[in-house]
């Protein structure tokens, strides 16, 4: 294992404030949508009620995973998220209002509100998510099987949290990508807990980048939560996967800034206090601030731009039709060639 | 403080049903040092659904064991446990989590037992929430009681209210065989989800166990039979109520638990009404809708004066979307048109 320490000498200016532009992006969308959540869940909190009901996993505190990451790819990549897959679907380009429609389940969305928002699925930008705990992992290795054997040097990232290293679906997949030598980066989001566990009561090893070796993988570990030492680690394990060297591993310490899910009261959580305090976004807006690459202008034309994006999408969806119970049945199967075979020959039949 | 007022009677202690459920683990653990409970978030947190919700303080990490998100390993763990004579409770947190560690459960837990000669015994629950109602999506909000009753080996539990649930709970771990006990999130009597006023109710003090395999006439009537478990229950009892008023009586049979299945409470209740509705919050094909039906024109089709109708979720994975949620889900309207059809 390695821990890779930024090195802000390879990016330029404009590098450096894309990465802050999508962290920006991804943080006014979610707390676009933890505003509309809570807005209508009372008295109290039920869970069921209001315009975004259900479940709602937040990113908040990280998006330096993904934007350094998504930084690398196109929308040729595939990525296969998680059941937190806000940060990861802006940064890799999916369309807000597509996306924010999912979420008030509007048949405008994604899944024209059959999905929710951890079940996001672009087929324009390869990215798909899971609400089943590293069951991302090996559709991943799917993804890059397929783009190796068509040609060309399009590759799979699959993003888990540290939690979900401990599934054998994580383990095989490793195994396998290795094995096959599969263009794939996993990603682990290390942001310490897995709901009220703690990464020491659920891991035998200090950091699960050790586990690669393991693997015949490069590991490495990205510690402090830092968006431009996560892309540099990204920049390699890319690089590797593009050329046909094979899959790597990165592990990032993160931070979970908010609940689980909202509605978790997080009594467990001894550090809770601090915790805003080590708001990603804000430090790097200080060190780019300081470094000259971005001025209170800029902080605020990048603010105002995000914040436009993120209510026209939130209007959008707003605005969007609710599905009709009447297609309840729709889209269980594909419209098949087959069940056009069939008619066919039911015609011929007739005939 | 004078204690002056009267205590209110024993009888008449309500209780929610993750409280009485935690009631019943919590009074088998003290009888039993081999009960353990295990899962993931059941320590600290007490259970996403309040399963264990104080157990952790009360009997300490020994007994109630935080564990990784590995369910194979964990669950495989509780088998093997079992059969060197604790007696472990396993928490799938979601049944529908059963995909990722299924073989520990239908190729070992449920089989060990047969495969030995009666030799090992596999004494263990496998405790699991199930349901949907609250936009929880496809991967959150399954039943999947039949899958599990489908396959030989496992007891089934499905408890509908709080005495039933800590009843059931107790039965379940004393049991010598492996027991699936699921738990829907609706029945808990959760603060932060919307609960029919049943799911917090009397529920006796001390030791108490209701034996596993008997269906309860949750509701007497003369004109059809309806046939539910589970949150179903709260739902077919609300429509009764509303049909009797338009001459309809109708009555419920809460069959408590699918494996083994009361067959007999079925054939005296239809034997007497001559109709039958079936309400499962499950999947509607090859499930627990159609074996009801079968269980009695098996044994005679001439006494249903109707063709059956069955109430479920129509073959299609649960939406996310409220209005699409409400539609796949046998909620009031449903059960009041079938039952209405079966009396037309
Ligand atoms: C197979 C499976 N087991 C359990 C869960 C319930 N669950 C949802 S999120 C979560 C914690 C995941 O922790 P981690 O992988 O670290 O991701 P994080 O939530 O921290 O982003 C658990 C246990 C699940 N969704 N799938």
């Amino acid at each position: 294992m390695t821990a890779t320490t930024s090195n802000p000498g390879t990016l330029s200016a404009q590098d450096r404030q894309e990465l802050y532009a999508t962290m920006v992006l991804s943080r006014t969308f979610e707390d676009a949508i933890l505003r509309e959540y809570h807005a209508d869940k009372g008295p109290g909190f039920d869970i069921g009620k209001g315009l975004v009901p259900g479940e709602m996993h937040l990113s908040s505190g990280q998006e330096p995973v993904a934007a350094g990451v998504c930084a690398h790819l196109t929308t040729d990549d595939a990525v296969t998220a998680t059941h937190r897959p806000h940060h990861f679907a802006i940064a890799h380009g999916m369309d807000l209002n597509k996306m924010a429609a999912e979420i008030f389940g509007r048949t405008t969305g994604f899944g024209k509100g059959r999905g929710g928002h951890m079940h996001l699925f672009d087929p324009d930008t390869h990215f798909s998510c899971s609400g089943i705990i590293a069951e991302g992992a090996p559709p991943a290795l799917g993804m890059a099987f397929a783009f190796k054997r068509k040609g060309g040097n399009h590759i799979a990232v699959s993003v888990v949290g540290e939690g979900a290293a401990n599934q054998g679906a994580f383990h095989e997949s490793l195994n396998l990508a290795a094995l096959w030598n599969l263009p794939v980066v996993f990603v682990i989001e290390d942001n310490e807990w897995a709901i009220s566990v703690p990464r020491s009561k659920s891991t035998a090893v200090a950091s699960n980048a050790d586990r690669a070796s393991g693997y015949g993988m490069p590991g490495v570990t990205v510690e402090g939560n830092d968006v431009e030492a996560v892309h540099a680690a990204a920049g390699e394990a890319v690089r590797r996967a593009r050329a046909g060297e094979g899959p790597s591993l990165i592990e990032v310490r993160t931070l979970r800034l908010l609940g689980h899910f909202e509605g978790d009261a997080q009594g467990y959580r001894p550090e809770l206090v601090e915790v805003p305090s080590w708001d990603p976004i804000p430090r790097y807006e200080t060190v780019l601030i300081d470094a000259g690459v971005l001025t209170s202008d800029d902080v605020s034309r990048i603010k105002g731009q995000a914040s436009e994006r993120v209510e026209t999408a939130i209007t959008f969806a707003k605005d969007s039709p609710e599905p009709d119970p009447a297609d309840l049945l729709d889209n269980i199967f594909a419209d098949s060639a087959l069940d056009n075979a069939d008619s066919a020959l039911d015609n011929a039949e007739e005939d | 403080m004078t204690t002056t007022e009267t205590a209110t009677p024993a009888a008449e202690r309500r209780l929610s049903t993750s409280k009485a459920m935690v009631e019943a683990i919590a009074l088998e653990m003290e009888r039993d040092p081999n009960v353990i409970y295990l899962g993931e978030d059941v320590d600290a947190y007490g259970g996403i659904f309040s399963s264990t919700t104080g157990l952790g303080k009360q009997f300490g990490p020994d007994r109630i064991l935080d564990t990784p998100i590995s369910e194979t390993a964990f669950i495989g763990l509780a088998i093997g446990a079992a059969t060197e004579g604790l007696r472990p409770i396993a928490e799938l947190m979601f049944v529908d989590f059963m995909g990722v560690c299924f073989d520990q459960i239908y190729n070992h837990m449920a089989k060990i037992h047969y495969e030995s000669g009666g030799n090992v015994k596999v004494p263990m629950v496998l405790a699991t929430a199930v349901g949907g109602g609250y936009s929880d999506g496809a991967q959150h909000s399954q039943c999947l009681w039949g899958t599990f009753a489908h396959l030989p080996g496992m007891k089934v539990v499905v408890p509908s209210n709080p005495a039933d649930a800590k009843g059931l709970m107790a039965s379940a771990i004393r049991d010598d065989s492996p027991v699936v006990y699921m738990f829907h999130k609706g029945v808990m009597g959760l603060p932060w989800m919307s609960k029919n006023r049943r799911s917090i109710d009397v529920v006796p003090e001390g030791e108490y166990l209701v034996p596993i395999g008997k269906a309860n006439v949750v509701r007497e009537g003369s004109d059809v039979t309806v046939v539910t478990v589970s949150l179903s229950v709260h739902h077919c009892l609300d429509v009764a109520d509303e049909l009797a008023g338009s001459g309809i009586d109708a009555e419920v049979i809460d069959l408590r638990s699918l494996v083994p299945l009361d067959r007999q409470a079925v054939l005296d209740s239809v034997s007497k009404t001559g109709r039958l509705v079936v309400v499962d919050e499950d999947y509607l094909s090859f499930g627990l809708s159609a074996e009801i039906a079968s269980t009695v024109t098996d044994v005679d089709p001439g006494m249903l004066r109707a063709p059956v109708q069955r109430v479920a979720v129509p073959d299609v994975p649960i939406p996310y979307a409220r209005a699409l949620e409400y539609a796949a889900l046998p909620r009031q309207d449903r059960i009041a048109a079938a039952i209405r059809a079966v009396m037309a």
